[in-house]
């Protein structure tokens, strides 16, 4: 049997009210399951944004579309769902991808104040700023003082290279201007 | 307008939004107001405007672009996309639109007063504006609604609507996509006498910066059009 409102007008009258509570009441609930929804469309976002900015630096997130639909519309319950898992997910895969990130650096710092304490033990080990989420395209290199000199008698220690003035590299030549 | 003769604020008017929409999205809202446009033509900003848009160009930095979505208006707007079913990523939002076509152009052109106007105060308050021509709109005022069956296209010529999209309405005519460049039946031409500007908010967004924007928009215009 249907619950379209055709069938509600057959019904006996108290039968038709209790029906008819039970429809309103569905809708209510379902409205306020959408509304639920949405609060959580709303809190996902906030905190996919913050990982957007805290992942930025690390290379940024993975562009994935997750749009619904190609216009603005009322969604139903379940494509909110779709909307708020496909952003829970996202949330997790960032998540994950910054914890991953932090760990690299944090090794990458406990070797470098490895390297500063016993450059010996690394030789010609090099770590760039990148690798530690500082800016700048500097590196970290155990080098020996005084070239060969050092290397023969063991004088190791750490320099920071100042890096290169232009990071993306010369611009490349594009030929005489046009008159 | 008495505000256009005493040089105050002009009163914006609150567009009506459908009940089903407005029981689905209480904080939606559609302000509009209308101003005299610059007589005769599309007439180009004057000097002081497109002062203030490369002062205004100055403003962004990468790092302020990137980090524009955790700042509340973008986020209000970029949250309400998702639940009307756009990916803010690939349909930007107003605010961020502006902000990358900025950094990859490094600066904003000057098109005309009244787009410019417009981009004046989305820059300035993060709302963005709309403008149509007075004349194409009908008594019911500027309002959303979905569109329903044998709503026929804003362009002319164009087939009909599928139902259930969030839509810019008067009474009687489709003006565009929520959040959409409205279309051509309804645009502002030279021949355009009074243009109404509306702005679309959503729940997050204070009244105050919605009201601040159309004053923004409507004052430059005004003023342009006195040639101040």
């Amino acid at each position: 049997m249907g619950n379209g409102p055709s069938q509600l007008l057959y019904l006996p009258p108290q039968e038709h009210d209790g029906r008819r509570a039970t429809l309103v009441d569905g809708a209510a609930d379902e409205r306020a399951a959408r509304r639920n929804l949405r609060e959580q469309i709303v809190r996902l976002e906030r905190q996919l944004a913050d990982a957007f900015v805290t992942a930025f630096p690390m290379g940024g997130l993975p562009q994935r579309s997750t749009a619904v639909c190609a216009e603005p519309r009322l969604l139903d319950l379940g494509e909110l769902e779709i909307v708020r898992d496909e952003l829970s997910q996202r949330l997790h895969e960032a998540r994950t991808m910054i914890s991953r990130c932090a760990d690299e650096q944090q090794e990458k710092r406990l070797l470098l104040e490895r390297m500063l304490l016993e450059p010996g033990r690394y030789r010609f080990a090099r770590i760039s700023c990148e690798d530690l989420g500082e800016p700048g395209c500097g590196a970290w290199q155990v080098r020996p003082r005084l070239g060969l000199v050092g290397m023969l008698m063991g004088w190791w220690q750490v320099k920071l290279s100042s890096g290169c003035p232009l990071a993306g590299g010369r611009r490349p030549f594009s030929g005489p201007a046009r008159s | 307008m008495t505000g256009e003769a005493t040089g105050r604020p002009l009163p914006s008017d609150p567009g009506f939004v459908s009940s089903d929409v407005a029981a689905e999205f209480p904080g939606l809202r559609l302000d509009w107001m209308t101003v005299a446009a610059p007589p005769g033509r599309l007439r180009s900003s004057p000097p002081a405007v497109v002062e203030r848009l490369g002062y205004l160009a100055n403003r962004y930095r990468g790092a302020s672009v990137v980090a524009m979505r955790t700042k509340p208006i973008p986020h209000a707007y970029r949250a309400f996309y998702r639940q009307i079913g756009l990916d803010p990523d690939v349909e930007r939002i107003p605010a961020e639109r502006v902000a990358v076509e900025r950094l990859l152009h490094g600066g904003f052109a000057s098109v005309d007063l009244i787009t410019d106007a417009c981009l004046v105060a989305l820059l300035e308050t993060g709302v963005p504006i709309w403008a149509l021509d007075a004349g194409a709109v009908d008594e019911k005022g500027l309002g959303i609604r979905t569109t329903t069956r044998g709503d026929a296209g804003w362009q002319p010529g164009s087939e009909y609507l599928e139902p259930g999209a969030l839509a810019v309405v008067d009474g009687s005519t489709v003006h565009g996509l929520l959040f959409a460049d409205p279309g051509s039946a309804g645009a502002v031409r030279p021949r355009t006498t009074r243009v109404a500007l509306f702005s679309v908010a959503v729940a997050g967004v204070p009244a105050i910066h919605v009201d601040e924007s159309l004053w923004i928009c409507a004052d430059l215009i005004r003023r342009g059009d006195s040639g101040e």
